[in-house]
């Protein structure tokens, strides 16, 4: 039997909320920054989503079916393609049309509800298989969390809704000795297959790609090739994760990310030894050589792969409750405008502006970030929140 | 008089305690001529003279400052001194003054030297260079005044060089002090030596409340005899009545101002938690910025009350304006305060309020609460009981309105020129 590499890529872009004041409280209840999202979603569109999607159509297409990929997008990704790049949804329809590309599920909103209100994962859950069936007419059957995010019970949560595989992150505090490059199962459900992300030989690309400190720079197909090999000549299979839009927006066009990525598939598929698997088709593939424990979340974030950029402090623990703290009432009212708003206000990404770990993982984290100060974010996120609950009550008692 | 700036440029409370109390002064037939480093020309001169310190050409070059001033020794002084900016704005400010300097320094002492009559890293050198020109002014106006009036410790070596120029009688008039900026053992002791120089040179202090006064007299180790508290007053002619349409129907309870250490906002946040606990149709607000700002924001999210406090950031102008007609109770919880201005600005427009004891306006207002300002229980007793009283927040409200209506300037300007006149005589036996 063939070795495997299994490809995921993830798509997604938060609605950024606009400078959202005191004084706008119980007055104006749109929170969204639409020039800034259509900016950057325009921008990123055209230097990461169309072309980089060309790219694969023309792999999928020369290579007749034997390159396959998966994708998660997001649905607050989705909306915002449909606002304003209906181009890019027509790109992904395509990639879906030929068969080799897997669609993932995942909460539509990218949220933490694995962590906040098990009613409203579901919920989430739900609503993005909808979106993707919608958009893409497939059923996603393998399942990744938000940020990878992984613990014993949310696997428990994920079976339940009808998964049998799901993503998560090769941390070592829950790989110890072990080896990533394998599949895995949970150990509440044997049931449940789990493919771990080899983090060094995903973040060659995806982090230090163009990096000239580093000492493998410039990075060619030949030397990756000859890791991953390296990694396979004992394990079964290397799984590389990273964001998509390493293609083209992270790493610039410029750096050569296309053309290194474009000889990394077609000289595995030339030298014939290893193939490319969907996440479903790996599991099927390859047997689970043994239980995951993780008995606290895990992430793909940062290196502590946990999840305190999002819930490390008191300013995004107090935020992140209160948001929660609506769902009853957010039941009750039970408006579809409402749950869209609530649904946005619980991007992870929210969270993650307020993160304070500065110092270690600092750079990824002001790249992403559109406020200057945490404290800002905090601020600006619990103005926009106490309008929204204001209006849930307002909601609440018309009942 | 000496001054540093004048309405309608102004960073903080001191230009408009200037027109107020000039206008007053015109009042009761004293006629003032107000230098003050850069004015701007839009400035309202129908009580008072202006003179532009930036359109005077000093006597004399930078090598004999001494000399010029006979007897007065100056320090050296360096630059880079900020009083009132905090930390994020600081570098900002160090890069806009480089590039100013850079400009500045091409012109030299015996020009004309225009002041920027701000608060930026330069400060220090544009006191000093203040004091070359105000003598240079105090000469040529020789016979035009019988008395001069110096207001805080930037414009107190013009006020000793303008007394060792022409033999008039100097008042210094104390506003805020080193410790009012800062903790006890964070004072920076180049201002404090400015400040104490003015106040021993002068004939007569000025403080603006009793608190003021005991720090005078205590820290500064000034003669109580020659120190004598006026306080301000305020002028609300001319005000525009904003009127605000409210977005929440909650009850708001406001804290403006810088969020410093001195200003207590450590003590509204606690009090405000304790209200929380027992009331929950009420919003507080933090109108301001400062270093402290961080830290209040932390608190606020461990004490888990970050829906209904909320932050502002800084204000300007008509968001002033906006904010307290928002509110329903003002709290000053002011760890210490010369004066403060704020709380009657909130009682103009009728908004109960609650200030520190530390505070001088204190020793003014019969009507407003007054709490120790760590006593957060009383803080929060008096928050919730305006709040669930309609009877209290009204008794309130109107008796501030009343009250801040007697504290007219033209009452404090005579009171002053009885100071004036004090300090003349005295001089003249």
């Amino acid at each position: 039997m063939k070795k495997s590499i299994c490809l995921y890529f993830q798509v997604h872009q938060p609605l950024r909320l606009r400078l959202y004041r005191f004084f706008d409280i119980g007055k104006d209840s749109h929170y969204y920054d639409d020039f800034t999202n259509r900016t950057i979603l325009s921008r990123v569109a055209e230097k990461c989503y169309l072309p980089a999607n060309a790219m694969l159509e023309e792999l999928i297409k020369a290579n007749k079916g034997r390159f396959k990929v998966a994708f998660s997008i997001s649905g607050s990704a989705l909306e915002q393609f449909d606002r304003y790049a209906p181009k890019v949804i027509a790109s992904f329809k395509r990639l879906a049309d030929t068969g080799c590309v897997e669609f993932l599920s995942e909460t539509y909103y990218h949220s933490l509800a694995a962590l906040g209100s098990e009613q409203e994962f579901k919920h989430q859950v739900e609503k993005h298989a909808q979106a993707i069936e919608y958009y893409f007419g497939v059923k996603p059957v393998t399942f990744r969390n938000t940020e990878l995010i992984y613990s014993d019970s949310i696997s428990a949560m994920v079976y339940e809704l009808g998964f049998k595989t799901m993503l998560s992150e090769g941390a070592r505090h829950i790989l110890a000795w072990k080896s990533p490059n394998f599949v895995y199962n949970s150990c509440l459900q044997p049931k449940l297959k789990l493919l771990l992300r080899n983090y060094t030989l995903s973040d060659d690309i995806a982090f230090r790609f163009s990096d000239k400190g580093w000492n493998e720079h410039p990075l060619t197909a030949e030397k990756y090739i000859s890791w991953v090999k390296n990694a396979l000549s004992t394990d079964d299979i290397v799984n590389i994760f990273m964001d998509y839009e390493t293609f083209g927006e992270h790493q610039k066009a410029s750096s050569g990310i296309f053309d290194f990525f474009k000889a990394f598939v077609n000289q595995v598929l030339y030298e014939n030894s290893i193939e490319f698997v969907t996440p479903a088709q790996a599991t099927k593939k390859h047997s689970s050589v043994g239980d995951i424990e993780a008995t606290d979340p895990v992430s793909w974030a940062d290196e502590e792969r946990d999840i305190s950029a999002w819930l490390g402090n008191d300013l995004q623990n107090d935020a992140f409750g209160k948001l929660y703290d609506l769902i009853e009432n957010l039941s009750i009212a039970n408006d579809e405008g409402l749950w869209s708003d609530f649904g946005h206000l619980s991007e992870s990404d929210h969270l993650y502006y307020m993160c304070t770990k500065f110092f270690s993982d600092g750079a990824v984290h002001s790249y992403f970030n559109p406020y200057d100060t945490p404290y800002e974010a905090f601020i600006n996120y619990m103005n926009v929140l106490s309008d929204f609950s204001l209006r849930v009550k307002e909601k609440v008692k018309l009942k | 008089m000496f001054g540093w700036e004048f309405p309608p440029h102004i960073a903080g409370g001191l230009g408009t305690a200037c027109y107020g109390m000039t206008k007053g002064l015109a009042e009761n037939d004293v006629d003032v001529l107000f230098v003050m480093p850069h004015a701007s020309g839009d400035e309202d001169e129908s009580a008072v003279k202006i003179i532009n310190a930036s359109d005077v050409v000093p006597l004399t070059t930078s090598d004999n400052v001494e000399e010029f001033l006979g007897k007065v020794k100056f320090v050296h002084i360096d630059s880079n001194l900020i009083p009132y900016a905090d930390p994020s704005e600081f570098k900002k400010i160090v890069t806009e003054e480089r590039k100013r300097q850079v400009k500045d320094f091409r012109v030299q002492f015996g020009q004309k030297y225009n002041f920027s009559g701000k608060y930026g890293a330069n400060l220090m050198e544009e006191v000093a260079r203040y004091a070359i020109t105000g003598g240079t002014i105090a000469l040529e106006h020789k016979d035009e005044f019988d008395v001069i009036h110096a207001h805080d410790w930037l414009t107190y070596l013009a006020g000793i060089a303008a007394k060792e120029l022409t033999g008039k009688p100097l008042v210094v008039h104390v506003h805020a002090t080193s410790f009012d900026r800062s903790s006890e053992d964070k004072i920076d002791t180049r201002v404090y030596a400015l400040e104490k120089k003015g106040m021993d040179a002068a004939d007569t202090v000025i403080t603006v409340s009793d608190l003021t006064k005991n720090i005078v007299v205590n820290k500064y180790g000034i003669n109580p005899a020659k120190v004598v508290t006026l306080h301000n007053a305020v002028d609300f002619s001319g005000k525009e009545t904003i009127h605000v349409e409210r977005g929440v129907q909650d009850k708001v309870v406001t804290f403006l101002g810088r969020v410093t250490f001195q200003k207590g906002p450590e003590y509204f946040i606690e009090a405000a938690a304790k209200v929380l606990k027992r009331l929950d149709n009420v919003r507080f607000v933090m109108a301001g910025s400062g270093d402290m700002l961080n830290r209040c924001i932390l608190r606020a999210a461990k004490l888990g009350i970050s829906d209904r406090f909320h932050f502002t950031g800084f204000l300007r102008g008509r968001e002033v304006s906006e904010m307290f007609a928002l509110s329903d109770v003002y709290v000053m919880p002011s760890i210490s305060e010369p004066f403060g201005i704020s709380p009657l600005e909130a009682m103009q427009i009728s908004v109960p309020t609650i200030i520190s004891k530390q505070s001088g306006v204190a020793e003014v207002l019969k009507y407003a609460i007054k709490v120790d300002f760590w006593d957060i229980d009383a803080m929060a007793d008096a928050i919730y009981s305006i709040l669930t009283q309609p009877a209290l927040s009204k008794f309130s409200a109107e008796q501030g309105y009343e009250e801040v209506n007697t504290l007219k300037w033209v009452n404090a300007a005579a009171k002053l020129k009885v100071i004036y006149e004090n300090t003349v005589n005295a001089a003249q036996k």
